[in-house]
Formats: C-alpha cells, sequence, structure tokens
C-alpha cells in the first residue's frame, strides 16, 4: 500500500442480524466492484475468529457491510477504531445517533431540517401506563395516517403504515418484535425518494435523488428486494426547488450528524416541495436492486472507481 | 428532462402466471440467519449425514469409477437403471408393498415425483386436497401447477375420513375437479402424526368411491422409533395409489435419489415427463447407491439413523414439558417433526423475528397451508442439531414465546387487528427446509 493507497480490503458481511442476506448481497457486489479495480479483497462473515484475523491479517481498510444491529448500531465500528484498523464509513459515534432513529430525526430537526411528527414509545411505557391509556393518547395526539416502525433496525422490517386506528395495537406488536422502541411517525404524502451522500475527499455533495414508487403504494421488504415491485426514476421526478430542497436536506443530516464517506437519506417530498426527513443509512444496502448504486450510476460514476475511491478515503481519514 | 423509470426487471411482465409466488420474502430473509453457528435452528428438515460414515459411501463410489464408470458417467433411462429399482421393491417391501420393478420410476428426488405427477394430472384450477397442514415442497410444486389446494382435517391418528368425505363433497358439489390426495402417512411432515391402519383402509375406500388417485408420499416410513409404520397404503391397493420414496432420510439427500412406483399406465407417461424434464436422472448417484445396497449393511445403517433421531425426539420432547409446559405439540413415533400448537393469541410467523433475535429458528405454521392457515403453529425440527443443541433452542424458544406473551399482555383489551395478510401462504423458507 502506497500512502493512500489501499490495495487490501477485507469486506464484512452477513452477520446475525436480520439482514443478513441483504448483507450477503451487498457485500458481494462491494468484493466484486472492487476486485475489477484490481484490489485484493476477502469477504468475511464476522465469527469468533473476527478480531484475531483482522489483528493478524491486518488489511489496508475494512469495509463494514453489515445491516442491521452491530454493523449499523457502532458497535463493531468502535472495534475496529480500537484495533486502529481504517475503516470505510461513519464513526462509531455517528453512527450510533443514525442508528437511533428519533436522535437522527431530532437532531436533524435542530438543524432545520422537517422531519414528520412523531412520537418514541417504550415497550415499558405501555406496561407502565397500560396499552388502552396510551393508545387513546396516541389517537388523540397523532391521528392517522401514521407510520409504525421499530426505534432501531432497517430494510422496512416491522414497519406498517396505518390508515385505520384499528391497525394501531397490531402494528405496534408487529414493531415490538424487532425492537424495545417504536417510533410512531405521522405519514406525509408525496414523493418517496432516496438520497445518496457521497464524501470522497471534496466534501460531502447528494447524488441524484431516487424517486421510489413502489406497486403495492408501500416501500416494504417485498418491494424493496424483488426486482419489477417497485419503479425508480433517477433522477426524482421533481421541480428543481424541490430537488434541491431535498439535496440540501440530505447534506444536512450527513454533516450535521458527522457522517462519513457514504450515506443514503431518506426523504418525503411534499405537494408544496418541502422535503421530510425520515431516516438515514449509514450503510446504504449496495446490492443489485439498492438505490445508491443506482444514484451513482445516474450520476455518470463508475461503481468500481467509487467503491475504490471511498477505500482511499477511509486510509487517508485515518492517518 | 425526465429519464424514464426503471423496475429493474424489463421481463416483469413476461412471466408465467405460475410464478406468482416466487418472490424474497421476509420470512425466507430471517432464515439466511439460521445458517449462523450460533443460531440453534429448529427450522430446517436436514438428515444428520455426519451419522452415515464416509468409507460406506466412498468405498461405493470408488468400485463404481473402477468398474462401471462409462455407465455411472452417462445419460441413462428415463426410468432409472434396472439394479437400482430391484433394490428399490426390495426396499418398500419391508413397508407391504409388492410391485414390479417395471413400474418403478427413479427421479431426482421424490420432489421431482411430486412434480411429475402434478405435472401429468393438474390443469389450472384442478382441485388437489391435502392434509392440513401439508408438506410445504408439495404445496410449492401445486401452486406452481396453480392448483386448487383444499386442506383436509387430521388429529393425532391424522386424516380425518370424515373431513375427507365432506371436503369431496364440497368441492364436487361445486363443480370442482379433484385430481388427487395427496397424503404423508408416516411420521407426518410437518404434523409429525401417523395415519392408523384402519383410517388407511377407510381412506383408500373413500378414495376409491369417489374414484379419486391417492398419491402417498413416504420419506420417513422407515424411520421408525418405537413401533414400526402401518403397512403402506400401496401395499392393499396397487391401481389407486402412486407411492413417492426417497433415499434422501435412509441415505443421504445429496444423491438426489428417489421414485415413484405407479400403475402401469400412470407410469408410462411418468418416464415420458421425466425424458422432458431431466432426460434421466442421475446416473452415478443411482450407481453409487446400487453398489452401497449391494455391499453395505444399509439396514444397518439405517437403524443407527432411527437410534440418533430417536435420541433427538426425546430431546425435544423432554425439552417442551421442562420449558413450555402450557403449550401442546405432537409426539412423532418417527421422522423429523414436532408440530407445536401456541397460545391462541401468538402469531407464530409474526414472532419469528424475536426468535432469531433470540438465536433460535423455527418453521412457521404458515408454510404448510395454501390458504394463509398456521398462524397458531410451529414446525419444530430435531433432525440435525444435537440433542444439547435441541435443549438449548428450546429454551431459547421459551423465551421467545414468553416474551411475545408478555408483550401481547401488554396490550390486552385492544384489538390486534392485522392491516393485510402479505400473501397468505407463500412463506417460502429455502429449499433445504423440506
Amino acid at each position: 500500500m502506497s500512502a493512500s493507497h489501499p490495495s487490501t480490503v477485507t469486506v464484512l458481511a452477513g452477520g446475525i442480524s436480520h439482514e443478513r442476506d441483504v448483507s450477503l448481497r451487498s457485500g458481494r457486489r462491494v468484493l466484486d466492484a472492487l476486485s475489477a479495480q484490481g484490489l485484493s479483497v476477502e469477504l468475511r462473515d464476522p465469527d469468533a475468529s473476527l478480531l484475531a484475523h483482522l489483528r493478524e491479517n491486518r488489511p489496508d481498510v475494512v469495509w463494514p457491510v453489515l445491516h442491521g444491529a452491530s454493523g449499523e448500531d457502532g458497535a463493531l465500528r468502535g472495534l475496529l477504531e480500537a484495533l486502529d484498523v481504517p475503516y470505510v464509513g461513519s464513526t462509531a459515534a455517528a453512527a450510533r445517533l443514525a442508528w437511533d432513529k428519533p436522535t437522527a430525526k431530532e437532531l436533524a430537526r435542530r438543524s432545520g431540517v422537517a422531519t414528520p411528527r412523531s412520537i418514541t414509545l417504550s415497550h415499558d411505557s405501555f406496561r407502565e401506563l397500560g396499552a388502552a391509556g396510551v393508545l387513546d393518547s396516541l389517537r388523540d395526539e397523532h391521528p392517522v395516517p401514521l407510520v409504525v416502525k421499530p426505534a432501531r433496525g432497517g430494510s422496512a422490517q416491522g414497519v406498517t403504515v396505518v390508515d385505520d386506528e384499528e391497525m394501531l395495537p397490531r402494528a405496534m406488536v408487529d414493531a415490538y418484535t424487532y425492537c424495545s422502541d417504536v417510533l410512531v411517525e405521522q405519514k406525509i404524502v408525496g414523493t418517496e425518494v432516496a438520497v445518496g451522500v457521497l464524501d470522497t475527499g471534496d466534501g460531502p455533495r447528494a447524488l441524484p435523488a431516487v424517486e421510489i414508487v413502489p406497486r403495492s403504494g408501500v416501500y416494504g421488504f417485498e418491494a424493496r428486494y424483488n426486482a419489477g415491485e417497485t419503479t425508480f426514476y433517477t433522477p426524482a421526478r421533481l421541480d428543481d426547488d424541490a430537488a434541491r430542497a431535498a439535496a440540501e436536506a440530505a447534506v444536512t443530516v450527513h454533516e450535521t450528524l458527522g457522517l462519513r464517506h457514504l450515506s443514503r437519506v431518506d426523504l418525503m417530498i411534499d405537494a408544496a416541495g418541502t422535503a421530510w426527513f425520515l431516516e438515514v443509512n449509514v450503510l446504504p444496502g449496495l446490492t443489485e436492486t439498492s438505490l445508491v448504486p443506482m444514484a451513482l450510476d445516474a450520476a455518470g460514476f463508475e461503481l468500481g472507481l467509487v467503491y475504490a475511491a471511498l477505500a482511499e478515503k477511509a486510509v487517508r481519514d485515518h492517518h | 428532462m425526465t429519464m424514464p423509470g426503471t423496475n429493474l426487471d424489463p421481463w416483469y411482465d413476461s412471466y408465467a402466471a405460475r410464478t406468482a409466488g416466487l418472490s424474497a420474502s421476509e420470512v425466507r430473509a430471517l432464515f439466511a440467519v439460521a445458517s449462523r453457528p450460533e443460531v440453534v435452528s429448529l427450522a430446517g428438515g436436514m438428515p444428520y449425514v455426519s451419522a452415515l460414515p464416509p468409507e460406506l459411501v466412498s468405498g461405493s463410489i470408488e468400485r463404481v469409477l473402477s468398474s462401471n464408470a462409462a455407465m455411472a458417467l452417462q445419460y441413462g433411462s428415463g426410468q432409472g437403471t434396472p439394479a437400482i429399482r430391484e433394490h428399490i421393491l426390495q426396499i418398500m417391501a419391508m413397508e407391504g408393498i409388492r410391485g414390479s420393478a417395471d413400474d418403478v420410476v427413479v427421479t431426482t428426488g421424490s420432489q421431482q415425483a411430486l412434480d411429475l405427477v402434478t405435472r401429468i394430472f393438474v390443469d389450472p384450477g384442478d382441485v388437489v386436497l391435502a392434509e392440513s397442514p401439508s408438506y410445504v415442497g408439495a404445496l410449492g410444486v401445486f401452486r406452481a401447477y396453480q392448483a386448487d389446494v383444499q386442506h383436509v382435517a387430521m388429529n393425532d391418528e391424522g386424516l380425518v375420513p370424515e373431513a375427507l368425505r365432506e371436503a369431496i363433497a364440497r368441492v364436487t358439489a361445486r363443480g370442482g375437479r379433484i385430481k388427487f390426495l395427496y397424503t404423508i402417512p408416516n411420521f407426518h411432515n410437518p404434523a409429525g402424526v401417523t395415519l392408523s391402519w384402519a383410517r388407511r383402509v377407510e381412506i383408500l375406500e373413500i378414495c376409491r368411491e369417489a374414484g379419486i388417485l391417492v398419491l402417498e408420499d413416504n420419506p420417513y416410513g422407515l424411520l421408525s422409533f418405537d413401533q414400526p409404520a402401518p403397512h403402506a397404503m400401496r401395499s392393499v391397493d396397487d391401481e389407486g395409489v402412486i407411492y413417492l420414496g426417497s433415499f434422501s432420510k435412509t441415505l443421504a439427500p445429496g444423491f438426489r435419489v428417489g421414485w415413484a412406483l405407479a400403475p402401469h399406465a400412470i407410469r408410462e407417461k411418468l418416464i415420458l415427463a421425466n425424458e422432458s424434464a431431466t432426460l434421466a436422472p442421475n446416473s452415478f448417484g443411482q450407481f453409487v447407491i446400487t453398489e452401497y445396497l449391494d455391499q453395505a449393511d444399509w439396514r444397518g445403517q439405517i437403524a443407527t439413523f432411527r437410534d440418533l433421531y430417536r435420541e433427538r425426539r426425546d430431546a425435544m420432547l423432554t425439552a417442551l414439558g421442562e420449558y413450555l409446559p402450557s403449550l401442546t405439540w405432537t409426539r412423532p413415533d418417527g421422522g423429523f417433526f414436532v408440530w407445536l400448537t401456541l397460545p391462541e393469541e401468538l402469531d407464530s410467523k409474526a414472532m419469528l423475528p424475536r426468535a432469531v433475535k433470540e438465536l433460535v429458528a423455527y418453521t412457521p405454521g404458515t408454510a404448510f397451508y395454501a390458504d394463509g392457515q398456521g398462524r397458531g403453529n410451529i414446525r419444530l425440527s430435531f433432525c440435525y442439531p444435537t440433542p444439547e443443541a435441541i435443549r438449548t433452542g428450546v429454551e431459547r424458544l421459551a423465551r421467545v414465546v414468553n416474551g411475545e406473551l408478555d408483550l401481547l399482555r401488554t396490550f390486552s383489551g385492544a384489538r390486534l387487528t392485522r392491516a393485510h395478510d402479505q400473501r397468505p401462504g407463500v412463506v417460502t423458507p429455502p429449499p433445504n427446509t423440506d
């Protein structure tokens, strides 16, 4: 490896999260793209031997492509920092902020980015205060339509769009199955977009927004991971002002949370052109149906070159 | 300029209607975690092939390659080799079946026999009767041929004859065409129960009267624990029964060798359909299995498997009694599976993420129904994990069940209406969960 040109990369993918399968597919894509750039890349499914392996076979860069907890909650990143190994993606501290959706929303709001009105409820709060009272209060203060989702986690697992009050308790139960805290958020009607934010050294910049139009109307797990179930428009069919607002919101969120290298900010653009922040992914999906690779392609980037540039940036940032 | 949208699949509108269920699902994604060593998987139906001494197989492979390589590596007959068909007759004789080697068709696992039988009998909309619940792999085949699957109730003695009569009457009254009854009489997958002899006779009589063919699927029949299973239905009816058998559980599934024993006319069509599907079943596998059956103590090996699975069955039943005493489950006399019934308020499919988080995997009951039933059930497999792992897995499952009950108690009094049931009955576990 020269000063900032890594030659060996360890891609971490798989893990024991609910998003293992997605992670493995993302990891293989990263491996293929980096290998095509001439880098020596290994793919590892993290297990009890991982840390010893990294100590003994220290790669120039680690690229964690582990979705879900440990990969995105900052824990693994913290360990990589302790091992003093350069890695692609946001720091442990920043990842933790982004991983917790209510925290990310609040920080975004304080930076002037609109985010749907919401409330976060722990399972314990229901237990202590009684479901009937909490649900009544919810209905009064947060009328349908709502989006109920686990406060942490990705790939739309455990997410329900609640158009009918009757569905609210079941939606809460389904979300609690994934996480002990649940975010109940006002549903914004508009254009759903995902904006990738890329920083290979010249500062964060927004990639073209990808507009998401699922056939079923809901961009849930099946709409995400079955080709054909969702139509994507890149760039999104937004007027210039709305497109600018989306890009600005995405970069603001990325900077506010102190994210690095690559992130994906999910937004809803309402009829007035306001960009509403929903959540941010520090480790956006990189599969064949994922949004960031689509945006990179639309922006004229070659995936392999971008990924190699990110690996270099990780090395530079480490020094 | 607005760019045209893409759905990432330019052929999306070209797929046949029968592919409707072929999609990635959240449940299937969760199964991916089951392969991790930390997770105790009580989900898959994988035989414990590590109990098969490798030298038994390697000796057979070496002998085939040294004496018969040219034929073993060549295309073979669409019906299978005469030698293996003779052996298959001997194996079936252990369950009371007498037949001719001419009526045996060797297939790529009995799964392919299931596919071929459905292919030659079922037009879209035709009715297939199947137990309630039924084997997930069979439901997948029936769905692929656009059959209308009608479930028939079963209890601890297996398929309920009266329920079969009612189902036939119901379907007939609405003008439906019943093509066959699909049944797994021994150590049912997933229910774990065995059809009593009296019921076998009665069900055959009902089907004979109604002119309904019986498709008897018997992959586990020789894996009995406490007493041999009753003789096969085919043992007393050689005109109205197609019998399916397999080496996957008594030897190893990697060979992908199974068979159908069918009445003459059906056999002819099965051979032609087999040739159309694969040209010929796996020649090398058939030669190796033949050599194994000639030379090795295969009966002793089956006894070894029986002992191993009995110990694991016992471990599972003991653990269930200890950790989940308030639930109910079946007590299989053989095979691989226990069918667990959850408290009414629990939903096995919705609970799976919590289970994966607790490092235990199971198959939700919904996988075994074509109509969205099964949320109140779980299939637990005891074939692959060690007794210690089974115990750990059941202990974890108890935590999951109790956690879910606690969650639901929090919402007691609230109506838990589900928004929409995503694709009922199309929970498709990965292929190795058959």
